[in-house]
C-alpha cells in the first residue's frame, strides 16, 4: 500500500478499522479528538457505524452493548474522560465482555491541560475502576507499532474476553510520521457463543451480568478472574530492550519517553558510556523478565516518565531491592528534553544518584 | 374427563420464582411484558436490558437473550445492542431511581436520537432496592428514608414528570403512562406495552411506557393500601394517558 503520512489520532482508528473493528462510540476531547472524528468518516465506508454518545459514561456503556453482540467494538478518549469510563470498564471486566479502550493521557489532575503526559499510568495498570481486577495495557511508542498494537489489543480482548487498553499520550496522538498499511480486507465476525443476539432456535437465554448476590459464589467468579488474570500474565508480556548485554545502567521508559530516553542513550554510548534500555510495551502484565535477568549484574536502573514516578514503582517491585533504581520524571504535561535525560545517565553513570 | 387449558404461565418468563415483596406490582409488570413477548411472537429476537434497582434480576425472570447494565446506563446500553442489531428488539426494564436519577441523561439521550428501543419504566416514587430513600419522582409531602419530614420542594426540589418530559423530544414516537392499581388500568397497561413494541416494530423509534406501581414494603402499607394509594395519590401527580403518538417515524 505503500507509506502514508499520518497523525497518531488517525493511525489508531485506522489501525482498529484494520482489526475489523466496525463499531465506535465516543466523545470529543483534546488531544484525541481526530481519532473520533476519524472514525466519523471511516467507519460508513466499510459498513460500520460510528456514534457520537452524550458522555463518556454513555460511550462506555454503549461499547458495553454492544461488545454483548459479539463485534468488535471500541471507545477512545483522553484522561478526565478515560476517568469516567472506569465505571464501564469495571463492568466489562466483571462480565467478561471484550473491547478497546483507547486513552490518550493529557496532563492532570482535575482539568489539568491537554499536553501529553503519562500520569494515568496508576489508573490504567491497576485497575482504576472497583473490585479487584487489571485489563491489560498496550503502549506503543512510534506510529507505525500503534498498528500492530491495536490487532493485538483486540486479539487480546478476544483470546480473553476483556476489555484492553491503548495508551498513548498526547504527543503520540498529535504526531505525524509515514505508516504503512496492509490492505484493508473484509473478516468473517469471530462466532461467540456467549453473546446475546437473541435466543434464534439455539437454546436457552444467554445472560450477560457482573452481579453475583452470593458471596460465596462471587469468590469463585473473583478467582477464576484472577486465574485469566495470571494466564495472561503469563503470555502477554510484552518489551523490547536496547543494548542492554554490556550495560552498566540501564534506562527504562515506555511510549513517547521511550523515544526520547533513546537517542539520550544513542549519545550516551557515543561518548563511551555502557547504557541499555528496557521498553515496557505491555504496561500490565508489567515485563518483569528483562529486570530479573540484568537486574544481578547491573549497577543501576533510571525510569524515565511522563509523571511524577508511577511506572517506577512496578520497576522497583521487579528489582526487589537488588539494584539501586532512580527515578526521573517531568509533569504537568512537560516532555523531558533528550539533553535532560541524558544529563541524568550521566550522573548516573558517575555514581550520583538522581 | 378431559380438561380444556384455559388460562397459562407465559412463555415470556422463566420458571424462576421471583424474589419480589408481596404485593409488590414489579411482577405483573414483569408478566405483561412476558406475554406480550409471547403473543408477538419475538421472544427469540429480543435483547433485554436488566437495570439496577429491585428488578436488578429481571434477566432471571424473562426468557430471552437479557444484558445487566449498571445502574442508570441501561438505554446506553440498549443503544450498543441496538445498533449493532437493528433487526432485533431490545427494551430495558428500569425504576425510576435507575431512570429518572443517575440515567436521567442516557433516558434523555437515547430518546432524543430516537433509538428504537423500548423503554419499560417502573415508577414507584421510592428506591425500593436501596431501602426506601427519595427518588426524583417521590411526591411532595411523601416520607422516604431521605425525606423523613415529608419530600419538601425548597429543599430538596420538585419531583421530575419522565413521560411528559420526553414527549416533547423529537426523537420518541410513543409515550405512555399507565397504572397497574386495579384490572382495568392493567389491562390498559399491557395494551400499551404491546403497543410500544409494535412501534419498534414498525422503526418508528423510542417508545416509553411509565408504569405506575406500589412498594409496599418501603410506603409502609399493605398491598391494598399500596393500591389506593398508587390511585389516590400517584395517578393525580402523574396523569395517566398517551403522551406521544407519532405513528410517522417523523422523530427519527
Ligand atoms: C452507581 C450506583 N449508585 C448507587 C447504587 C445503589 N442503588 C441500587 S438500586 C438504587 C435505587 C433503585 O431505585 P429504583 O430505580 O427506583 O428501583 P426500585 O428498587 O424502586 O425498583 C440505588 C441507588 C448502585 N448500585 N450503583
Ligand atoms: S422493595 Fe418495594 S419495589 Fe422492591 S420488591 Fe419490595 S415492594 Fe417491590
Amino acid at each position: 500500500m505503500g507509506k502514508v503520512l499520518m497523525k497518531g489520532n488517525e493511525v489508531i482508528a485506522e489501525a482498529a478499522v484494520h482489526a475489523g473493528c466496525k463499531y465506535f462510540f465516543g466523545y470529543p476531547i483534546t488531544p484525541q479528538s481526530e481519532l473520533v472524528a476519524y472514525m466519523a468518516r471511516r467507519l460508513p465506508e466499510v459498513g460500520g457505524l460510528f456514534l457520537q454518545a452524550e458522555s463518556e459514561v454513555a460511550a462506555i456503556n454503549m461499547v458495553y452493548g454492544a461488545a454483548g453482540t459479539g463485534v468488535r467494538v471500541m471507545t477512545s478518549s483522553s484522561s478526565p474522560g478515560f476517568s469516567l469510563k472506569q465505571e464501564g470498564i469495571s463492568y466489562l471486566v466483571g462480565a467478561e465482555l471484550p473491547a478497546l479502550i483507547v486513552n490518550v493521557v493529557r496532563g492532570g489532575p482535575g482539568l489539568g491541560n491537554i499536553q501529553p503526559a503519562q500520569s494515568d499510568y496508576f489508573q490504567v495498570t491497576k485497575g482504576g475502576g472497583h473490585g479487584d481486577y487489571h485489563t491489560p495495557v498496550l503502549a506503543p511508542s512510534t506510529l507505525q507499532e500503534i498498528i500492530d498494537l491495536t490487532e493485538a489489543a483486540f486479539d487480546i480482548a478476544d483470546r480473553y474476553r476483556t476489555p484492553v487498553i491503548l495508551l498513548g499520550d498526547g504527543m503520540l496522538g498529535q504526531m505525524m510520521e509515514p505508516v504503512e498499511f496492509k490492505e484493508w480486507k473484509e473478516r468473517e465476525p469471530e462466532q461467540k457463543e456467549w453473546a446475546t443476539t437473541g435466543i434464534r432456535g439455539d437454546g436457552k437465554p444467554r445472560i450477560i451480568s457482573s452481579l453475583e448476590l452470593n458471596a460465596d459464589a462471587l469468590e469463585k467468579r473473583n478467582e477464576l478472574l484472577q486465574k485469566k488474570f495470571a494466564l495472561i500474565k503469563q503470555n502477554e508480556a510484552r518489551y523490547e530492550t536496547f543494548e542492554i548485554d554490556d550495560a552498566e545502567y540501564i534506562v527504562t521508559a515506555y511510549g513517547t519517553a521511550a523515544r526520547i530516553a533513546l537517542n539520550a542513550i544513542n549519545k550516551a554510548r557515543k561518548d563511551g558510556l555502557k547504557i541499555g534500555m528496557i521498553r515496557p510495551i505491555t504496561l500490565w502484565p508489567f515485563p518483569e523478565q528483562p529486570f530479573i535477568e540484568t537486574r544481578d549484574r547491573v549497577k543501576g536502573y533510571l525510569s524515565v516518565e511522563m509523571s511524577a514516578g508511577q511506572m517506577v514503582e512496578d520497576v522497583r517491585l521487579a528489582v526487589e531491592g537488588r539494584t539501586q533504581v532512580s527515578f526521573f520524571g517531568r509533569t504537568g504535561g512537560v516532555v523531558p528534553t533528550q539533553e535532560e535525560i541524558f544529563d541524568q545517565i550521566v550522573k548516573l553513570a558517575g555514581g550520583v544518584e538522581v | 374427563m378431559t380438561m380444556k387449558t384455559v388460562f397459562e404461565k407465559t412463555t415470556g418468563l422463566t420458571a424462576n420464582q421471583t424474589h419480589y415483596c408481596p404485593g409488590c406490582t414489579h411482577g405483573i409488570i414483569h408478566r405483561m411484558v412476558g406475554e406480550v413477548l409471547e403473543e408477538m411472537g419475538i421472544l427469540e429476537d429480543t435483547v433485554g436490558v436488566a437495570s439496577v434497582g429491585c428488578s436488578v434480576l429481571s434477566y432471571e425472570y424473562f426468557n430471552c437473550d437479557m444484558t445487566q447494565a449498571a445502574h442508570g446506563r441501561a438505554p446506553a446500553v440498549a443503544t450498543g445492542i441496538k445498533r449493532v442489531l437493528p433487526d432485533r428488539f431490545v427494551f430495558t426494564y428500569q425504576g425510576d431511581g435507575d431512570l429518572a436519577s443517575i440515567g436521567i441523561a442516557e433516558a434523555v439521550h437515547a430518546a432524543a436520537r430516537g433509538e428504537n428501543i423500548t423503554v419499560i419504566f417502573v415508577n414507584n416514587a421510592i428506591y425500593g432496592m436501596t431501602g426506601g430513600q427519595m427518588a426524583p419522582t417521590t411526591l411532595v409531602g411523601q416520607k422516604t428514608a431521605t425525606t423523613p419530614f415529608g419530600r419538601d420542594g425548597s429543599i430538596q426540589g420538585l419531583p421530575i414528570r419522565v413521560s411528559e418530559m420526553l414527549s416533547t423530544l423529537d426523537g420518541t414516537a410513543y409515550i405512555e403512562r399507565v397504572s397497574t392499581h386495579d384490572v382495568p388500568n392493567i389491562i390498559k397497561a399491557k395494551k400499551a406495552i404491546r403497543k410500544a413494541f409494535e412501534t419498534q416494530k414498525q422503526g418508528l423509534g423510542f417508545s416509553m411506557v411509565e408504569v405506575l406501581s406500589s412498594c409496599p414494603t418501603n410506603w409502609g402499607l399493605d398491598p391494598n393500601e399500596s393500591l389506593d394509594w398508587i390511585k389516590d395519590n400517584m395517578v393525580p401527580a402523574y396523569p395517566l394517558g398517551v403522551y406521544k403518538n407519532s405513528q410517522k417515524g417523523d422523530g427519527r
